[in-house]
C-alpha cells in the first residue's frame, strides 16, 4: 500500500485522538485551579471538594493526553524523516522548547499536586495546580508556534538545501500564531466548561449533591460563556487571516469554485468532486465578503483562479485540497460553535435566574452537549490540516516529499493497525473510568449546607427549595 | 568548544538524566510482580515512584526534542531507522503511563492485574529496547551515503545489542531495588534489600561481559585505548562498591554507586561516539557527525540560550519535588494515593 497515504492516515488517527484529551486538559486545569484558589481564599470545604472531584476527572483525562503526546514527538522522525531533515533547523526548536518549558513543569507539579495534599501548605498546593495549568497552556503555545510555521512559514531562509532559521523572533511572532493560539486555548476552555456543565446537569437532574453541582455549574457557565464568545470572535479574525495567508483553504472551506465579488456565503453546497464543480448551492449574498473584509464588497478568490495562480508561482501540480473534507469540517466546527454559544447563553441565564430543576429536557440536553466541543475541536483541526494539502509546509514542501523513504507501507500499516487497536481499548477504559467517577458524585456530607450563608450569590440555589 | 560539541554534551546530559531517574522507576516496575505479593504492597511500590515517574520520562522527551532541534539529521535517521523498536517503545510507554493513573481507580482484581502487567511490560520493554538501541549506536548500523538507515528490524537484534538490552534491564532493576530500600518500611524494605543483594552479582557479571564485548564490537580501542580512562573505570569500580554498601545496608551510598555506574556507561558510550552521532557500518565516511547532522549555528545559539536559562530551573523544581516526597512509605493503605 501507499506509504504516503498510510503515513497521513496514521498522523490523522494519532493526532485527532491525542486532541480528544488536550483541550479538556487546557481548560479543566484552569477550572480546578480556580476552584482550589477559591477554597484557599474562603476556606469553604465545598471548593476543596470541587477541586478534588473535578481534579480526579482531570487526572484520568490528563494521563491519556500525556501518553498519546509522546507519539507526536516521535512521529515526525519516524514517518516524516525527509520533513524532519528539511525543516528540523527551524521546526525542532519549538518542540525542544515545549518539552523543556512545559512538559517538565506540568509533569513535576502535577506529581506534587496529586501526592501533596497533606505535605504542602494550602496556598502552595493551590500554586502547584496553577503551575500545571500554566505548563499545559505554554505547551499549546509552542506546539502551535511549530504548527504555525507549517501554515505560514516565517523567519527562515532556504539555504544548504533546507529551511534554516534566521529570525527566532519572527518565528515566535508569526502572525498566524496570534489567531491560532487564542482560538485553540479558548476552545479548550469551552470544552472544559461544557464537560463540567454536562456532568453537573446529570446530577442536578437527579437532585444529587445539588449545592455542589449547582455551584460547579455556575463557575463553568460563566467561564464557558466568556470562552465561547471569544472563540467565535477570534474565529472571525482567524478566517480573515486565512483569506490573506491561505486563500486556497478559505475557498475550499466555502466550496467556492469561481471567484466572486462581492462573495456569497454557502449555507449548503452539494458538489460533484470528480468534475470539480458545484451542483447545487444555497448562498447568502455578500456575507462572505463581510466575513472576509468586514465590508459588503470585496472579491474572494475561487479555487480555479487560485489553482491558476499557484501553477504560475509553484509550477505544475494540483493545489486544490480535498474540498469536501474541508467544506464539511468547517461547517461542523462553526455549527457546533454556534450551538455552544446558544447553550452557554442559556446556561448563564439559568444561573442568573435560578431555574435549574424545572427544565429536565434542557438538563439532559446539556449532558449530551458534552460532545459538541469534541466535534468542533476535531473538525477544526481536520479543516486546518487538510486545507493545507498538498503542502506539508505551505509553499515550501509537499506532502509526498516529506515521508520517510526507508519506511515501507507494510511497516506503517502494521503500526497503524496496532495503534488503532490499542487506542480503541484505552478509549474504552478512559470512558469507563470517567463516567464511573462522574456518576459517583461526591459524598452527601460534602454539601454541608449549614455552613453556607444564604448570601446573594446563592440565591439561584435557594430558589429551588 | 564549539556549539556542536556543547549540544552533543547537552544531549548526553539529557539522556543521562533520563537513565538515572527513569532508570530506578523502570526498575520498580520490573520488580513489581516479584516484590508486590499483595495489592497493598503493589500500591506501595507504585506510590514510591508515583510523584516522579512522569517528570522522569520528560527527560527522554526533551532529549528527543533537543536531538531534533540541534541535530535534525540524527533525529531523522535514528527515528526512521529504528522504526519498529521505537514503535514498541511508544506502545510500552503508553500502556505504562496510563496504568499508573488508572490502576487503583477500580477495585476489580482483574482490572488491577491487567494494569499491573502493563506496568511490568511497560518497564521491562523500554529498558530492553533502549539498551538495544544504545548498544547499536555504539556498534554502528548500516547507514547509506544519503544518511538513511538501510538495515532491517532484525539487524538491530544482534548479540551485542541484546546483551546491552539485558544489561540495561538488570542494572535498572538493581537501581530500582536500592531506590525501594530507601523508600519503604517493614517487610517490603526487607524484600527490596534482598532483591538488591540477589541482583548485584548478575549485574556485575553481565556488565563485565558487556564491557568485554564492547572491546570486540565497537571501536572503543582506537577511540579510548586499552586503558579506557577514568570514566569507565569509575563506573566499574562503583558497581563493585555498590555490592559492599548493599551488604552493609548503606542504601544511600549504594544508590549513589549505581548512579555512578549508569553515568559511567552512558558517558563512555558518548565518548565512543564523539564526534559521530550515528556510526555507519558500511563506510565510515557515511557516518553522521555533530557537524554534518547539525542545525545551523544560529539555531544552536538560540537553543543554547534557552537551555542555559531553563535547565537549571527545571533541576531546582524537580529537586524540590524529590525533597517534598523524601519520607518512607508504609503499607497503611489510607495514606496511599494511587
Amino acid at each position: 500500500m501507499d506509504p504516503l497515504l498510510l503515513a497521513r492516515l496514521q498522523f490523522a488517527v494519532t493526532t485527532v485522538y491525542h486532541f480528544f484529551f488536550v483541550p479538556l486538559t487546557l481548560g479543566l486545569s484552569i477550572l480546578v485551579a480556580l476552584m482550589e484558589t477559591i477554597y484557599v481564599r474562603t476556606g469553604q470545604e465545598i471548593y476543596k471538594q470541587m477541586a478534588k472531584f473535578w481534579g480526579k476527572l482531570f487526572l484520568i483525562n490528563f494521563a491519556m493526553g500525556v501518553v498519546t503526546g509522546i507519539v507526536q514527538e516521535f512521529q515526525f522522525g519516524m514517518n516524516w524523516s525527509e520533513y524532519s531533515r528539511f525543516v528540523g533547523d527551524i521546526f525542532g526548536a519549538p518542540l525542544a522548547i515545549e518539552a523543556l518549558l512545559a512538559f517538565f513543569l506540568e509533569s513535576t507539579f502535577l506529581g506534587l499536586w496529586i501526592f501533596g495534599w497533606e505535605k504542602l501548605s494550602k496556598g502552595l498546593h493551590a500554586a502547584t495546580i496553577w503551575m500545571v495549568a500554566i505548563g499545559a497552556n505554554i505547551s499549546a503555545l509552542w506546539i502551535l508556534i511549530a504548527n504555525s510555521f507549517m501554515q505560514q512559514p516565517v523567519g527562515y531562509a532556504l539555504q544548504n538545501g533546507r529551511a534554516e532559521m534566521v529570525d527566532f523572533v519572527a518565528l515566535v511572532l508569526n502572525p498566524n500564531i496570534w489567531v491560532q493560539f487564542p482560538h485553540t486555548v479558548l476552545a479548550g476552555f469551552t470544552t472544559a466548561a461544557f464537560f463540567v456543565m454536562g456532568i453537573c446537569a446529570y446530577h442536578i437532574l437527579r437532585k444529587k449533591n445539588l449545592l455542589f453541582f449547582q455551584r460547579s455549574f455556575q463557575i463553568a457557565a460563566i467561564f464557558g460563556t466568556f470562552a465561547i464568545v471569544l472563540v467565535i470572535l477570534n474565529g472571525h479574525s482567524q478566517a480573515q487571516h486565512m483569506v490573506e495567508s491561505q486563500p486556497m483553504k478559505m475557498a475550499a472551506a466555502e466550496a467556492l469554485w469561481e471567484t466572486e465579488s462581492p462573495a456569497s456565503f454557502s449555507l449548503l453546497t452539494i458538489g460533484d468532486l470528480s468534475q470539480r464543480r458545484e451542483v447545487f448551492s444555497i448562498r447568502l449574498p455578500r456575507l462572505l465578503s463581510l466575513l472576509a473584509y468586514n465590508s459588503l464588497d470585496g472579491a474572494v478568490s475561487g479555487l480555479y483562479d487560485l489553482q491558476t495562480q499557484y501553477l504560475e508561482t509553484y509550477g505544475a501540480g494540483d493545489y486544490i485540497p480535498p474540498v469536501a473534507f474541508v467544506y464539511w469540517s468547517f461547517r461542523m466546527m462553526v455549527g457546533a460553535g454556534f450551538a455552544m454559544l446558544a447553550l452557554a447563553g442559556y446556561a448563564l441565564f439559568m444561573v442568573m435566574a435560578g431555574v435549574f430543576v424545572n427544565r429536565p429536557i434542557i438538563l439532559k440536553f446539556f449532558t449530551w452537549a458534552i460532545l459538541l466541543p469534541y466535534l468542533a475541536n476535531t473538525a477544526g483541526w481536520i479543516m486546518t490540516e487538510m486545507g493545507r494539502a498538498p503542502w506539508v509546509v505551505f509553499g515550501l514542501m509537499r506532502l509526498e516529499d516529506a515521508v520517510s523513504p526507508t519506511v515501507t507501507g507494510g511497516m506503517v500499516l502494521t503500526t497503524l493497525i496496532v495503534f488503532t487497536l490499542v487506542y480503541g481499548v484505552l478509549m474504552a477504559a478512559d470512558i469507563y473510568l470517567l463516567s464511573k467517577y462522574a456518576r459517583a458524585g461526591v459524598p452527601d456530607d460534602g454539601e454541608a449546607p449549614d455552613e453556607f450563608p444564604a448570601s446573594g450569590e446563592l440565591t439561584f440555589a435557594a430558589a429551588q427549595e | 568548544m564549539d556549539l556542536n560539541t556543547l549540544w552533543f554534551i547537552l544531549i548526553a546530559v539529557l539522556y543521562l538524566g533520563f537513565f538515572l531517574l527513569e532508570g530506578f522507576d523502570f526498575g520498580v516496575g520490573i520488580l513489581l510482580p516479584f516484590l508486590g505479593k499483595t495489592d497493598a504492597k503493589r500500591r506501595v511500590l507504585i506510590n514510591a515512584i508515583g510523584p516522579h515517574w512522569d517528570g522522569n520520562e520528560v527527560w527522554l522527551l526533551t532529549a528527543g526534542g533537543a536531538t531534533f532541534a540541534a541535530f535534525p539529521d540524527w533525529y531523522a535517521t535514528l527515528f526512521s531507522g529504528f522504526y519498529l523498536p521505537l514503535f514498541l517503545l511508544l506502545l510500552a510507554l503508553i500502556l505504562r503511563g496510563v496504568a499508573f493513573e488508572f490502576r487503583s481507580k477500580d477495585e476489580n482484581p482483574r482490572w488491577r492485574a491487567a494494569w499491573d502487567w502493563s506496568i511490568f511490560i511497560g518497564s521491562v520493554l523500554p529498558a530492553l529496547l533502549l539498551g538495544v538501541a544504545f548498544a547499536n549506536l555504539a556498534k554502528g548500523v548500516p547507514i547509506d551515503s544519503v544518511m538513511n538507515y538501510s538495515g532491517g528490524f532484525f539487524n538491530l537484534l544482534n548479540p551485542y545489542a541484546l546483551l546491552g538490552g539485558i544489561a540495561a534491564v538488570l542494572t535498572f532493576a538493581l537501581h530500582g531495588a536500592i531506590f525501594l530500600s530507601l523508600k519503604t518500611n517493614g517487610e517490603l524494605l526487607e524484600s527490596a534489600r534482598s532483591a538488591a543483594r540477589r541482583l548485584w552479582l548478575p549485574v556485575v557479571v553481565v556488565l563485565l561481559i558487556f564491557l568485554a564485548a564492547t572491546y570486540l564490537y565497537t571501536d572503543i580501542l582506537t577511540k579510548l585505548g586499552v586503558n579506557p580512562g577514568p570514566v569507565p573505570i569509575a563506573g566499574a569500580a562503583a558497581i563493585l562498591l555498590a555490592g559492599y554498601f548493599i551488604r552493609r545496608k548503606r542504601e544511600g551510598l549504594a544508590f549513589a554507586m549505581t548512579a555512578v555506574t549508569i553515568s559511567g556507561a552512558i558517558i563512555t558510550l558518548f565518548m565512543i561516539l564523539f564526534p559521530r552521532v550515528m556510526i555507519s557500518s558500511i563506510d565510515p565516511a557515511f557516518s553522521l557527525t555533530i557537524y554534518n547532522a547539525s542545525s545551523s549555528d544560529y539555531t544552536l545559539r538560540i537553543m543554547t540560550i534557552v537551555a542555559l536559562v531553563f535547565v537549571p530551573i527545571v533541576l531546582l523544581y524537580q529537586g524540590w519535588s524529590y525533597w517534598v516526597f523524601r519520607k518512607r512509605l508504609t503499607e497503611d493503605v489510607e495514606t496511599l494515593t494511587y
